[in-house]
């Protein structure tokens, strides 16, 4: 990092919004058939990280979750697993031990997920925690307050402490979109992340409507292109909550590849924040490989 | 006023409580008894099929949670609007041969049928339940339930009566359905589409595609969300794919290639129990 300037991020990059959604809308109109399309399907669900995030979580559906991460269909053992399983804090340890022997990540929210109202020390306890149990990836939100009062450096100051007390694990970022308003603001709050330190920027914690948008997307992808031209950095994208169709995820699939290029397209720098996403992706590849459509009722909620 | 080009009617299809056309953008000619071409029609493909499909399950949990009087009272505004639609219906039918009494006669009949059915709604379960004597301390009965989506092969002859024959027994036990009208003359069906829309029927719980059955009956009949087939035409070729696909998640598969729709036999409570499970629950009581 030495070798690079940090921008000034009181300095706005303008987005021209019309032009993101028409370039979405564009990008949308691609037609992915047959071979092409079982393939994504595939890569779509070794990208996803099964969430769940609710406040009525027990160890046992926990479990469960894993177990379908594992396998995510016991008829096709040859499907690749999902990326991870993304779960509260003190869940952590449980989903640990349910994928032992995988390669499987477990990722944990933290930071006072989702609205971040918490002090920093908390936030960086909860963080150390969820580190310690296990997790090998974090997602942490970002103060959104702060940063519409226009608080920059808290918001940079605060990932780094956050990135810092995650050792080895992986830090996504949520800027939560649906909250920031604007595209400028979504650029900014992605720049400031990422020069922060984010292994990965995300869109959303889920619990807020809009979640993730592909507009929203395509300006963080833009973001993380840029930010790879300055700094020779790779940084990951992770859209997350909404996208419960395949077919939306081969788009986000599309815009990666148009914006980012090829280099993207694995786990390593893509990922789905999604639970339902997971059965949808199995039955078209079940209806790609047999020519028969599918009914969710076959398929294992968790 | 001689030069006048007369305006034909589009023919959409019925899905969701809209009018959509078939995505695949096709149609196909329909033609009057002595062969003149009188309109096109939408040939509809396995993608119609599929959408379809998902309105039809999402339309389902709503549908079948009404109560069964609220459901008759709906069957019965169907036939109101029918009786209101009389001209419309005559004039489709006598393009499609018939003699005019006997369309009128098929017309009378199909809202009969209608008003037959919307008054079987709310005692199927009064006749069809039972209280069942066990010899453990619980109060055991069962009760029909729907079977969920129903893929309806609509029948070849009796254009509307055969439709609304098959239709009503289906959505009186709480399912809703998928028709795929009948290939030579679908025109009363969609017509009949659009009595459904002006009569307080959800979308979703009827939805009618028109198009070359065969290239449509394998994805309806091997559609895992499907529920039961009802086939109503007369084709040995479906029938078995029909029956092969069944097996798949084990349908409830009802064939009747039935040759005359006016028979009053077709007024029978038995074609809503086709469509029908039993559920049984076992309720524990002190002794």
């Amino acid at each position: 990092m030495s070798t690079v300037s940090i921008p000034d991020f009181n300095q706005t990059i303008p987005i021209d919004s019309v032009g993101v959604e028409e370039r979405v809308a564009r990008l949308n109109k691609r037609s992915i058939k047959t071979e092409s399309k079982l393939q994504g399907l595939k890569l779509a669900l070794s990208m996803i990280d099964h969430t769940t995030l609710e406040g009525s979580d027990s160890e046992g559906k926990v479990i469960q979750l894993c177990k379908k991460a594992r396998l995510p269909y016991a008829p096709m053992p040859d499907l690749p697993t999902v990326a991870a399983v993304c779960v509260y804090p003190n869940m952590v340890a449980t989903a640990k031990k349910a994928l032992e022997g995988t390669d499987v990540n477990v990722a944990s929210v933290a930071t006072a997920f989702p609205s971040g109202m918490a002090q920093l020390h908390i936030k960086l306890d909860d963080t150390r925690y969820a580190v310690a149990e296990g997790a090998d990836e974090i997602d942490m939100v970002i103060s959104r307050g702060e940063f519409l009062k226009g608080n920059y450096s808290f918001i940079f100051d605060e990932i780094a402490a956050v990135k810092e007390a995650c050792g080895n694990a992986h830090l996504k970022v949520i800027l939560e979109s649906g909250e920031l308003e604007t595209y400028e603001n979504v650029r900014k709050a992605s720049d400031i992340a990422m020069y922060a330190g984010a292994d990965f920027i995300k869109t959303s914690t889920g619990k807020i409507q809009p979640a993730a948008t592909q507009p929203v997307t395509l300006v963080m992808l833009e973001a993380i292109r840029d930010f790879y031209r300055e700094t020779g950095i790779k940084v990951g994208m992770k859209p997350a909550g909404g996208i419960r169709k395949a077919k939306e995820a081969l788009q986000y699939l599309v815009l990666v590849k148009e914006t980012l290029g090829a280099d993207w397209l694995n786990k390593d720098l893509f990922r789905f924040g999604a639970s339902s996403l997971t059965n949808d992706l199995l039955m078209q590849i079940i209806k790609q490989e047999t020519g028969i459509y599918q009914s969710n009722i076959y398929f294992s909620n968790d | 006023m001689s030069d006048r080009i007369e305006v034909l009617k589009t023919y959409k299809t019925y899905v969701g409580g809209k009018f959509p056309r078939s995505e695949s953008g096709h149609t196909y000619p329909v033609k009057d008894s002595s062969g003149n071409k009188i309109a096109n029609a939408c040939r509809c493909t396995r993608k119609d099929v599929r959408d379809a499909m998902v309105v039809a399950r999402s339309a389902f949990s709503g549908w079948s949670s009404r109560s069964a009087y609220n459901r008759g009272q709906i069957l019965y505004r169907i036939a109101e609007m029918l009786e209101g639609r009389k001209e419309q219906f005559q004039k489709e039918l006598e393009l499609a041969g018939l003699k005019k009494k006997v369309a009128a006669r098929e017309i009378e009949q199909s809202v009969d049928r209608l008003i037959y059915y919307a008054g079987w709604t709310d005692k199927i379960s009064q006749v069809f339940g039972t209280v069942n004597p066990v010899a453990s301390a619980h109060f055991n009965f069962s009760m029909p339930d729907p079977t969920g989506v129903v893929g309806i092969i609509a029948p070849d002859n009796n254009h509307l009566l055969g439709l609304v024959s098959v239709i009503a027994p289906v959505i009186a036990g709480g399912n809703t359905c998928i028709v795929l009208a009948s290939e030579s003359n679908p025109l009363p069906a969609i017509t009949f589409g659009e009595v459904l829309n002006d009569s307080d029927v959800p979308g979703g719980v009827v939805n009618i595609l028109s198009g070359i059955q065969s290239e449509m009956i394998s994805h309806l009949s091997s559609h895992m969300d499907v529920n039961g087939v009802w086939n109503a035409a007369n084709n040995s070729d479906n029938r078995k794919q029909i029956d092969e696909n069944g097996a798949l998640n084990i349908k409830r598969i009802i064939h009747t290639p039935v040759v005359d729709w006016a028979d009053e036999k077709h007024e029978n409570p038995y074609l809503i129990t086709n469509f029908q499970e039993t559920k049984t629950t076992w309720h524990p009581v002190g002794n």
